[in-house]
């Protein structure tokens, strides 16, 4: 199982963000445990100032603005 | 360049909707349809562009940068760098004290803050297209010039002090560096994600906007604003500022209301105080910088913004009167 974290205060993007990586999860059977953070001291402790971020088994593989599906795809593959 | 916008509007509402021309919903509708058809065309254009040659500036980078310039040149370049640098509320936070925790001096930060949204490349080429070259460059150079002044007086007057305690204990990580692709083709797929996200972020306060202009434009009088706001009324351009303060609407969306004020006879240094005041103070927006800032430096930060956006509007006046 992946465990992925949304980072990002809440905003929509993020919710949006947060939102098509379980789609994606879902259309591919792979099973994902997607947490938000959306404390900013929790954050910026990933090294993430654009928000919202993505980070996958600890791993930040996105910072800034909605991600592409394709990239959602190839990090839950990867 | 932009005739077959008016020419496109001139079918919509006189042969399809057969609306005369000398209507007051006539002349509301071909603005409405000219300035819809327009901006959203230009808007998807610029966008784009910007998306492209985003891909090789990210805020990141910028930190960087920012902390590795000395004071002086520091505020020009956050002034441009807030320009050119995509700005969502929801990241003004991180931003905020990303900044701060780089070694970036509070004033440059403030500086950037102000001129983000105030000053952007989407306003900068509607502001071209609609308005000409003059107000752009007055536009540009006034908003650039409050934010570089703004942060030189936090500065000044050592504002660290109404940062929240807690900003200061944050300590960033190893600043992810997120693989960025590089190829021509990646490059395109990051514009035209851009357009998605920034689009469909802006596309309503545009639409309200120009209908909001096409509403002033069908069917204000001509004389009315001239009557009441002209340049003879010393307390027009405080008016504008203070009405500016708790609205919200992003530069491309306030376009429109500009446009059509200048065309009521509204002088340019009222409408751009208007402008300045409601795209950079917002409700909303003071809202998010609370979590940050402390109530005096925010009471601080709204009163400088409006005083300066007060003389702005006098300047203009009184040079282009």
């Amino acid at each position: 199982m992946k465990r992925i974290k949304v980072l990002g205060s809440g905003c929509a993007n993020c919710v949006t963000t947060a939102k098509l990586i379980a789609t994606k999860a879902k259309d591919l059977g792979i099973e994902v445990d997607i947490e938000k953070v959306t404390d900013v001291a929790a954050i910026m402790g990933y090294g993430v100032m654009s928000t919202p971020g993505v980070v996958i088994d600890g791993k930040v593989v996105h910072a800034g603005g909605i991600p592409a599906a394709v990239a959602v795809e190839r990090w839950l593959r990867g | 360049m932009f005739a077959v916008f008016t020419r496109l509007a001139d079918w919509v509402a006189f042969t399809l909707l057969g609306l005369s021309a000398d209507t007051k919903l006539g002349d509301a509708v071909h603005f409405f349809v000219e300035d819809v058809t327009k901006i959203f065309v230009l808007l998807v254009a610029i966008v784009f562009a910007i998306g492209v040659l985003r891909t090789m500036l990210t805020p990141e980078r910028m930190r960087r940068t920012l902390a590795g310039t000395r004071r002086g040149p520091a505020y020009v370049l956050a002034g441009f760098l807030g320009a050119v640098t995509p700005f969502c509320s929801c990241s003004a936070v991180p931003l905020f004290i990303g900044l701060l925790e780089a070694g970036v001096p509070m004033g440059v930060t403030m500086t950037f803050l102000i001129t983000s949204p105030m000053v952007n490349e989407v306003a900068v080429v509607m502001l071209v297209a609609l308005l000409g070259w003059k107000i752009t460059a007055l536009y540009f150079v006034t908003g650039m010039t409050v934010g570089i002044v703004g942060g030189l007086v936090i500065d000044a007057l050592g504002m660290e002090r109404f940062v929240e305690d807690y900003v200061w204990k944050i300590r960033m990580g190893e600043v992810a560096e997120v693989a960025v692709d590089r190829s021509l083709r990646g490059r395109v797929a990051f514009g035209a994600a851009q357009v998605r996200e920034i689009v469909g972020r802006v596309w309503l306060y545009v639409l309200i906007g120009i209908g909001i202009g096409a509403g002033l434009h069908g069917y204000v009088p001509q004389d009315f604003f001239a009557r009441h706001a002209g340049p003879d009324n010393p307390f027009a351009v405080p008016f504008a500022v203070l009405v500016g303060i708790p609205l919200y609407s992003n530069a491309a969306g306030m376009i429109p209301v500009v446009e059509a004020l200048l065309g009521k006879g509204l002088p340019v240094g009222t409408v751009l105080a208007l402008m300045m005041s409601i795209t950079a103070i917002s409700a909303p927006e003071l809202m998010i910088l609370r979590k940050v800032l402390k109530v005096p430096m925010l009471a601080f930060f709204a009163a400088f913004l409006a005083v300066a956006f007060v003389g702005v509007g006098y300047l203009f006046n009184a040079i282009l009167g």
